[in-house]
């Protein structure tokens, strides 16, 4: 079982989360012409690394805040959460 | 190759059994190979039996990291369908389970394959509808499909929860008569025994450390026994599939997270064929050895971890009990996990891609197994003629980007909840 640290509310149980997915997509801007091949990008290819990892997890049965969470996928220590407009350092 | 049979079996009994031939060799890596297969897993396997026998090309390695049999075809709930709505799903599963019904016979292995039929459990009206749709577009492709109603499904699992007040009432199902289970482990021995006959070259304990590519063009690749030159690789490594690729630098659409199974400890003969709950991700189908086999959700978010946590586990379980209540009395025997090549549509890929000489078979997400026959049928002629074949081509590379994706289920791209 993860133990997750909201950055709202402090130290939960998983249970009270859900998984947002790779937290490094980054939407192409707005107003510009954007290619397929952008759009394949940000809809569709994932690193998935095996190690570190930075994801979205919401705290939907908490404060309901989306935040951060850099994570190892091998051994599931978490090293940071972070709020989503803060940099994983 | 020593055939096994009755005669064999007999034969050897007068020397205690401690006569028979090795079943494959254990060879050290030559310099160089006309194709080299990475992952001695059932699909790796498969491709490499299917290229000796319909291609006639032997100078064959297969690279396995661990052992073989040791991934997922090691690690699945050995269920064996074709119950697909798609076109290019259906063709292609169905394809393999005329490969799986002649596959003890053609790899002199017992598979114990037993097509005990698969229901899969309607919980509303509007789930019944889609069953008649997908069954439909099954007959259509020339797979068996049945549409239960309640008191006919009742008939085939009487054990199930039919009372009045449940939460999520069986309403009927939809069946596939001809699916079934087989012994997983069998499936790779049998593939790598003949394999090995043929002039295969099986590495195991072997890790490959990257790839010499030039002029994007595949030269070789280089492993932890040593480089080897090859102008074909084909990639049949499921869940470590983001790992290599990052070697290749290229990024997919494929997600690597972690499924777990679990088997309770063995008790009489209670459940005839596979079973999948409607209302939950849950499937339980009886092994041979009497132990009920149950899998369903993934753990949630990205894993290599090759182990579970509980909170699925009981999830899962959770779903099981409300369908069959006898569960609750059953102990666990063991819990384990692999790791799901997931991709973004829940369709897998055998493609070419943009490095000449590079063949891609992954995306299994959890349903590798039952197409471990046709998967490696369509790579091998993907590799030995450099083009896919008319059964795989549905399942390219770039089907994301065009938009013709294969999103059975309708569940998009967040590949935990699929």
């Amino acid at each position: 079982m993860l133990y997750i640290k909201c950055p709202f509310c402090g130290y939960r149980s998983q249970k009270e989360f859900a998984y947002g997915g790779d937290g490094t997509i980054k939407r192409p801007e707005l107003n510009q012409e954007i290619s397929d091949e952008k759009w394949n990008e940000f809809v569709y290819l994932r690193k998935s690394p095996n190690g570190k990892h930075i994801e979205l997890w919401h705290h939907v049965a908490g404060c309901r805040q989306w935040f951060k969470v850099q994570r190892d996928t091998v051994t599931h220590e978490i090293f940071q959460t972070t709020k989503m407009n803060e940099e994983i350092k | 190759m020593q055939k096994y049979s009755i005669f064999s079996l007999i034969k050897n009994a007068f020397s205690n059994h401690e006569k028979w031939d090795l079943a494959w060799k254990d060879p050290s890596p030559k310099k160089e190979y006309d194709v080299v297969i990475i992952g001695g897993g059932g699909h790796g396997l498969a491709t490499a039996y299917y290229l000796a026998k319909e291609h006639k090309i032997t100078n064959i390695a297969i690279i396995e990291k661990g052992w073989i049999g040791g991934g997922n075809i090691g690690r699945n709930t050995t269920i064996i369908r074709s119950n697909f709505l798609y076109d290019d799903n259906a063709r292609f599963n169905e394809f393999g389970m005329n490969l799986w019904r002649n596959m003890s016979q053609e790899l002199n292995f017992n598979v114990m394959f037993s097509p005990r039929g698969i229901i899969n459990l309607a919980h509303s009206d509007a789930q019944m509808n889609t069953y008649a749709r997908r069954g439909n577009s099954m007959r259509l492709n020339g797979i068996d499909a049945v549409l239960l109603n309640r008191e006919e499904v009742k008939k085939i699992i009487p054990m199930a929860d039919f009372s009045e007040n449940v939460r999520y009432p069986i309403f009927g199902g939809l069946a596939q008569p001809s699916a079934g289970t087989a012994r997983h482990d069998a499936v790779a021995w049998g593939y790598a025994r003949q394999a090995d006959s043929m002039g295969v070259d099986i590495i195991q304990n072997c890790e490959v450390t990257g790839f010499n590519v030039s002029g994007g063009k595949i030269e070789g690749l280089r492993t932890s026994r040593g480089d080897i030159k090859t102008k074909k690789i084909g990639l049949c490594v499921a869940g470590s599939t983001n790992v290599l690729a990052e070697k290749l630098n290229m990024t997919l659409p494929i997600e690597t997270h972690l499924l777990q199974a679990c088997v309770s400890e063995p008790v009489k003969p209670v459940l005839d064929g596979v079973v999948t709950f409607g209302a939950g991700h849950f499937y339980i189908s009886q092994s041979d050895k009497g132990e009920m086999v149950m899998g369903g959700d993934l753990d949630g978010y990205n894993s290599y971890a090759q182990k579970g946590n509980l909170p699925t586990i009981q999830h899962v379980l959770t779903g099981g009990v409300a369908l069959f209540p006898f569960l609750s009395r059953l102990k666990m025997l063991r819990t384990w996990g692999g790791i799901m090549d997931m991709s973004m549509d829940g369709s897998p890929i055998i493609d070419k891609t943009h490095i000449d000489g590079l063949y891609l078979n992954c995306g299994w997400c959890y349903g590798g197994f039952k197409s471990v026959p046709s998967s490696g049928w369509t790579f091998a002629h993907t590799i030995a003629q450099d083009r896919v074949h008319e059964l795989n081509e549905g399942f390219s590379l770039n089907r994301f980007s065009k938009g013709y994706l294969l999103d059975e289920k309708g569940l998009g791209t967040k590949t935990w909840i699929s």
